[in-house]
Parts: structure tokens; sequence; C-alpha cells
């Protein structure tokens, strides 16, 4: 008992000590390890692809007729069936993808380092609402959008990033729960607060007022816009907690559309997976629950550092998504999460909660002991492909995930 | 036929998430195919088309402006709908469910939450109650047990535990504690005093307290230890740790044990322990007989003896039980009762005087039930055998109705014996329960019903009130459990 409560103390202080500044954006080819040509990152623990499920395999189909290694979306699918395709899981490059959580060579990366250990990690730019890749979306407009975003919008932000020193994520994400964010479903005040510590840079280093004009109105109208750094800052926190021998805090929470997987820094680079379960939620004008797929992408790795739905008192308009949306509400899902977190985070507070700092480090040992599943805020992407987005609501992590994860860690420790 | 109407409220906002869940109302109403609330952005817009949902007066609406859509089945149907939600829209109520308050789920969040709390009362099912014990011990919370069905291994090891933690292990099965002044699990509201008191019995500690709270006397502690714990197995773990800390509280001057006889290898070290104490000791092991005790204590027979010795000695003032004529031919004794430890008590008043008893739950000397023959019988209505699958007597009197309408039909029965428990965890009318059941059945010519109260005024139920009832439906009251019994005696004509 005593190494875990040690190994999670090395864990959380690891956590709170982390400094994640927002420092480039890079194209994924010159940055992300071992990604190469004719290779697609994935959200999710590893799948192959007559497993993945219908937004999975239509981001796929788009992403490859995006780098241009298939002419249409048929020979796309073509390709991916057949094995000329490699696919990975983010996560095993560093880099994390909301829903589909599409990575290749030729799209540009925000890149998070944290300060403290010097590890970076990596995620795409947020492609907006509606019809998007990251759910599934592939048609010509998707993939125009990602042309831009790669030529423009990511350069942009990269020379402006380099010009200014980057981005310390840490305060930010403390100033946007004060404004009723909790970085997962809800990014309106983060996405402004990054806007405007970028704009002066980004006009200070742009030589085009059209491109410049566009760019910043395509921050200001995504009010998601936020959610890809949160992912990228929570990849660069987690990754220096993996690997403490007898720790039972969780690294990585992660979902496919298919299969639900965690890691456990005590168990190292081991997935605990188990079957995801369906989003509850509401829904977008002219669909149902029936349209909706199960639940998806790295962006759970926001609980994992104590955000989304474990922060969700500070954002009592998501709470909305299901029940009342009663702000007591919003604060109980929080209170729940600290049953099964370690810590609290003391930088990371919710002033409506008399400042209870969010739940830090989620212990498998407590999730499986108190049968407490953590909460997850979530968006919900059509079943069928080319679609995208059809609501959005809250899920719970897999119950056997975690037990597996126990076992496990019980078996390392010679505890029986 | 099918009609999409749309209404605009210029600039009007809503929160996008609480336009969704009015979208969800309107779509669920009658008559209504599909709908949506949304802002009149051009995306917004876009998706109104593509779902069909797009009028003439929505596609005029700009980005601040409310649109609510709704295609229903005729325009009626629409208008209806389109009217109810528009006063949802203007209306600034409150969330429907109202504030809801966290209520921890774990014992460490529990403890987290109330970092000044030095007690965990544990009623979960037996299985799992040894982990939550151990959970609380380990985090210096004394645990008080109410869960039973834990195994006398994990009672053993929890004990150990919580010895070597310094907290009190009270329990498994502890039913009855009143500490600092605040009543836990079936309990009393009874006045504050100097008296402590030890108990393996719960009922037994709710007949003593409430006899000492009701004739002036006071309770610093009562502490339950559970069942078994006075058993060779357990040793007395946790009666040892209670005389320690009572035996150093100052405000505690006079301690009771309360117990079924202890183990053979127990009894010398309970005893030995009494006997280094400075305070007088009371001591109730009810059926032992024959004790060697230290100077610094005596023995009492009986619970109400118990409370008598604490008190100084002096005999309550009895309430006066008017006698009844004894039908012929009828010499019988049936005792229903709640109270395991009142059950007992109520044997050993019988057997003292002479009488042939059996019982389920039966005392040294009493016989058992099944081979009865004329014997007088006591029974203990809160055994397993009577509450399996259902709420302890105590809780839902219910069990006593079958036992008492045989009792009031046997010709051999003169009196029938009832314990009133009152308190918290208890019914919350007994005696008015006993009198509707009364109510039901024939009551010509059949046995004098004599019943106590156990409690005090300052109860949820009130003792005068529950006796009150009690006697409107014609039984007599006595002023407690050993009275009655006593009282049943003088009708048969029996002299203790």
């Amino acid at each position: 008992m005593d190494i875990i409560e040690k190994a999670n103390e090395e864990a959380i202080r690891r956590m709170l000590g982390a400094e994640p500044v927002l420092i480039e954006v890079v194209p994924a080819g010159d940055i992300v390890p071992n990604l190469r040509d004719k290779m697609i990152l994935h959200a999710g623990p590893p799948i192959a692809w007559d497993r993945m499920c219908g937004p999975m395999q239509g981001a796929i189909a788009g992403i490859t007729v995006f780098e241009g290694w298939a002419s249409d979306l048929e020979q796309a699918v073509i390709m991916a069936a057949s094995g000329d395709i490699t696919f990975d899981a983010n996560h095993h490059h560093d880099a994390v993808g909301p829903m589909t959580g599409m990575t290749t060579v030729s799209q540009p990366m925000l890149v998070v380092e944290n300060k403290t250990t010097g590890n970076k990690s990596y995620c795409a730019i947020n492609e907006g609402l509606g019809k998007v890749m990251r759910f599934g979306g592939n048609d010509a407009e998707v993939l125009n959008r990602l042309s831009w975003i790669r030529d423009v919008l990511g350069p942009a932000m990269g020379k402006a990033l380099r010009d200014m020193g980057g981005i310390e994520l840490k305060p930010l994400i403390a100033r946007g729960l004060s404004m009723g964010d909790e970085m997962h479903q809800r990014n309106v005040a983060c996405s402004g607060l990054v806007l405007r510590a970028l704009a002066a840079a980004m006009a200070k280093t742009s030589d085009d007022a059209t491109a410049l004009s566009e760019a910043l109105a395509f921050i200001s109208a995504n009010d998601q816009f936020h959610l890809n750094i949160a992912m990228a800052m929570g990849k660069a926190i987690m990754d220096p907690v993996r690997n403490i021998e007898g720790s039972s805090i969780v690294t990585a929470m992660s979902r496919n559309g298919t299969d639900f997987g965690i890691r456990v820094s005590g168990t190292g680079d081991e997935w605990f997976t188990a079957p995801v379960e369906m989003p509850e939620g509401l829904y977008f004008a002219g669909y149902t629950e029936a349209d909706a797929n199960p639940d998806m992408g790295d962006s759970t790795i926001v609980e994992t550092i104590g955000l989304g739905g474990f922060a969700m008192g500070a954002a009592p308009a998501v709470a909305g998504f299901v029940g009342a949306g009663a702000a007591s509400e919003a604060a109980n899902y929080t209170h729940r999460m600290s049953e099964i977190c370690a810590a609290e985070n003391p930088e990371w507070t919710i002033p409506s909660m008399d400042y209870l700092g969010v739940p830090t480090g989620i212990d498998v040992r407590l999730v499986v002991d108190s049968g407490i599943a953590p909460t997850i805020n979530t968006g919900i992407a059509h079943r069928e492909p080319g679609i995208g987005q059809v609501g959005a609501g809250v899920v719970r992590a897999p119950m056997a995930c975690f037990e597996q994860a126990v076992r496990r860690l019980a078996e390392k420790l010679g505890i029986s | 036929m099918e009609h999409t109407l749309n209404k605009v409220f210029q600039g009007f906002y809503k929160d996008s998430v609480a336009l969704m869940r009015l979208s969800r109302d309107l779509a669920a109403m009658d008559g209504v195919n599909e709908a949506a609330l949304m802002m009149g952005s051009p995306s917004n817009k876009q998706i109104l088309k593509d779902a069909g949902l797009l009028a003439d007066d929505g596609a005029t609406a700009e980005g601040g402006d409310l649109i609510l859509a709704v295609r229903a089945k005729d325009s009626d149907a629409a208008k209806k709908a389109a009217e109810v939600i528009e006063t949802q829209i203007m209306s600034q109520t409150r969330a429907a469910t109202g504030d809801t308050v966290w209520q921890p789920q774990t014992i460490r969040a529990a403890a987290k939450a109330n970092p000044d709390a030095n007690l965990a009362l544990i009623s979960v099912p037996g299985e799992f109650a040894a982990a939550e014990a151990r959970k609380a011990i380990s985090r210096g919370l004394n645990v008080m047990m109410f869960s039973d069905n834990v195994s006398i291994e994990d009672e053993i090891s929890l004990k150990v535990q919580a010895r070597e933690q310094g907290v009190l292990m009270m329990g498994p099965d502890c039913g009855t504690a009143i500490l600092d002044g605040v009543p836990l699990a079936f309990a009393n509201k009874v006045t504050t005093g100097d008296i402590g008191i030890v108990g393996a019995s719960g009922t037994g500690i709710q007949e003593v307290t409430t006899l000492i709270s009701n004739n002036g006397g006071g309770i610093s502690q009562a502490i339950g230890v559970g069942g078994r714990d006075l058993k060779d197995e357990i040793g007395g773990i946790s009666t040892l740790m209670a005389i320690d800390r009572l035996d150093a509280d100052p405000a505690t001057k006079h301690i009771v044990l309360i117990s079924k006889p202890p183990g053979k290898n127990v009894l010398p070290r309970i005893l030995e322990r009494v006997g280094q104490s400075a305070k007088p000791f009371t001591i109730c092991f009810i059926g032992a007989s024959d004790l060697e005790l230290p100077s610094n204590a005596t023995a009492a027979r009986t619970l109400k003896d118990a409370a008598q010795a604490a008190l100084g000695g002096d005999a309550f003032a009895e309430p006066a039980v008017s006698g009844v004529s004894v039908p012929k031919g009828r010499t019988g004794i049936r005792g229903l009762y709640s109270g395991g430890t009142l059950a007992a008590e109520t044997q050993l008043i019988l057997l003292d005087a002479g009488l042939k008893v059996a019982s389920n739950a039966a005392v040294p000397g009493a016989g058992s039930l099944s081979d009865a023959g004329d014997m007088h019988k006591i029974i203990d209505l809160g055994d397993d055998e009577y509450t399996q699958g259902r709420p302890h007597p105590m809780i839902d009197p219910e069990i006593r109705r079958d036992p008492l309408a045989a009792a009031l039909a046997d010709s051999t029965v003169d009196v029938v014996l009832i314990d009133i428990v009152i308190g918290y965890g208890a019914h919350p009318d007994p005696a008015g329960q006993l009198a509707e059941m009364l109510s039901t059945m024939q009551r010509a010519d059949n046995p004098t019903i004599i019943a106590s109260v156990t409690g005090t005024e300052q109860d949820p139920q009130i003792r005068s009130s529950q006796i009150q009832s009690l006697q409107a439906a014609g039984i007599l009251v006595a002023g407690s459990n050993a009275d009655a019994a006593m009282a049943a005696l003088k009708l048969l004509g029996i002299n203790s």
C-alpha cells in the first residue's frame, strides 16, 4: 500500500508541477516521432480497419484523399482495407486527436512543451463545428478547409507563436475555469483568450492582410478552437507521469469509437480496453439517438488532467446536456469525481464552488472501490461516415477498464 | 397537412445548450414531427434547412435573432406547440429539479468533507461491511457497525486493527449507541448525566438508559460493542476498550455493563479490568449467576435492577398495574417481544418465580420452544426465524400480528406480555399500530395484555402518548419491562 501511496504522490507532484506552453505549429511530418508517409494515426487504443466504426473509416478515407495517397474516397477505402496504409494510435506518437483524431504527415500540429520536463505533445488544429473530419466528414468542403488550415492558418499561427515566445497555458486554463469553461465541451472563454493572446503577434508576423483576416475570423468563429490546445496540453502534462512503479493514477483515457482504453502509470504502456458506451445528451435539429455513434476520441485526456466532466462545476451550462442544468447539479459532477481522484489542483479552481480545486489524478483503485466511473463530456458523431457531429452529451468510462488495470497493477506489485 | 412554422424573436439571445433542451421538449410535444430552436446564424439556418425546418420567416432572421422552428402534422398543432414553448422561453424559472445537495458516496470523500468527524456508522450489506470498516479505521475513525452477517474472522481482525489504531470498533451487529448525547441507530433521546454504559445488547442498552433517564439520572456515553464481543473468540476487545474510555472520562462516575453471560475465558479478563478501576460498576450479565465480582462492582439480575443500582440502589416508584380477575382454567403467560434482551429479562423473572419457561432465545434454565408443552412461552420476534427477508419488529411490528391472534385465541393463555420500543430508528407509532391490530381481533373473554414502553418523553414518538394509546386500547401499562413481568406474576397469583 505504501509503495502505491508514495508512487501516487510522485504522480500528482509531476501533474501539478507541469508547465505546459503552446510554443509553435509545425507540419506533423517534421515533428511527430515515427510518423511516415501512408501512415495514419487515429484516436483511441490501437484498432484494425475492419473493427473501426463508420466515422473512423470515413475520416480515414477523407484524409487519405487529402494527403493525395488516393484520388477518391472509394480508392481510399480499398487502400485502407488492403493494408496499404499503416494505422497506429496517436498516443503511441506523443500525439492526441479529437473524435476520429486523424494525424498525417502534412497536417499542421499544435506543439505544447512541458517546460518542467522538456517533453512535447502534438494535436492538429480544430476545424470548427458541423461537418468536419474529426466527426467523419470527408467531402470537398471538409478537405478544402483542411488545405486552408495546412497552407494558411497553421503557418500563420506557427510564426506568431515563435515570435511571441509561446502562450503559457496553466494561467489561461485557470482564467477559463473562472469564466465558465470546462475545456471539453465548452471552450468559449479559452478560445477567446487564445485569440486575444495571438492576435497582435499574428498581425505583426503577417504580410497578407486578407489571409490574416481570414485566420482571425476562423478562430473567432470557432467556440471549440481551444479544445485541441487543451488536449495537447493534457498529453504534455500526463506523459511524464507514465511508468512510475506502483502508481495507480490513470495517465490516459481514450476511445476509438469501438473500444475505450485507459493507461495507468504503474502498468506502463499497456492499454486496458472495454467496449465504448453510448453518450447521453442533446441532439442537433433533425437527429436523434438512433443516429449516434458510440463514444470516440482522444479528447478524454482533458478529463485525465481534471477538466471536462471533472470540472463540470465551472460550467453549469454543460450540465444541461443531461438533466435539468441546475448549477448544483453541475457541482455534484465535480464532487463525485473528487471521490475517485487522489488530489485537487490548487491552481485550477472553481470560483462558484468556493474555489474548490478540480479533481486531479484518477486513481483506478478508488474507481473500482467506489463504483464511480469517470464522467466524460463529449460531442456525438453520426454513426455513418461523412455526416459529422449530431449532438453533445455526457458518457461514462466503462468500469471494466479500471477493473483490469487494478488486477494488473496488483499482479505487478505481487499482491494477490 | 404537415406544416412548418417559424417564429423569429428579434435580438433575443439564449445559450445553445438551453436551446437544445427546449428543442427536445418542443419535439416531444403532441403532433410535432420535428423541432428546433436556434440562433439565426447562416450555419444554423443551413442546419434548419437540411432538417426541413426553415420557413420564410426564419430565412430572414439574422445572427442575433432566435428562430423557433417546428414542423407538425398540421398548422394547429404547430401553433399550439410553439405557444407552449414560447412561454418557457420567456419565463426565467429555475431548473425544474431545483438544488440538489451533494452526498458523499465514499468514506474517503465523507471524511474529507467533514474533517472533524470521528465516527463512521456503517450500515451496508454484511458482505461489504468489513471492507468499509477497514477504510474507516485506517483513517482513524471510530466505527459503529450496524451491519450483521459479518464473519467472526472479520470481526476479530477489525477489532484487532481498531485496537492498534486506538479507535473503537462497535459491532458488527451493533444496534444502539448514544455518544456525546447523540442517539445512533436504534436509540433514545435521554438526559445527559454521569452514568456510562457498555453493552453487547441493543434493547438492553435502550431499557437501561431510558429507565435511568426517566428516573432522574443521566447518561454520559452508551457504547454498543456488538452481540459477540464477549465471546471467547473475540475476547471482549471492544468491551475492554470501552471500559478504558469510560474509566478515563471525567464525566462518567458510574459504569454499567450489559451483556449475555461472557465466555469462560473472557469473564475473568473483564472482571479483572473492572477491579482495576476506581469507579463503581454495575454488572448485568443477563442469565449469569454466582458471579464473583471485584469489590467496586455489584451484580444486577435484571435490566431494571441495573438501572436502579446505577442510580444508587433505591427502588423506582412503580406505577400501579391494577389487577384483573383471572379467568378460570387459564394460567399461561405468552411473551411477544421485539427486543431480545427484554425477552431474556422476562424469562429470568419468571424463572426466578419458579415458573417453567420456554423460548426461541432461551436463557440458562429455560427450555426450548419446540418442546415447550405447557410451559410459559416467551418469544423473541426479532430472531432470525421471524425476520428472514423482512424488517425487524421494532421497525415493522406487523410481525406480531399472527402470534398475537394465536395467543388471544389460545385457551391456556392468561397474560400476554408485549414490549413497545420507541426512539430513533423504531416504528413511528408502535402503540397505535398495536391498538389497530387488536381492533381487528376477537377480544371477548381473552387474556390480559400487559405492555411496557421503552423510551422517553423526548423521543419522536413521545412515551406518554404511546402509553395513552395502549391504555385506550385496554392494555395495562407497566413502568418497565421487568414491572410488566412482575405484574403478570401478580395476576397469576404468584408472589415472587
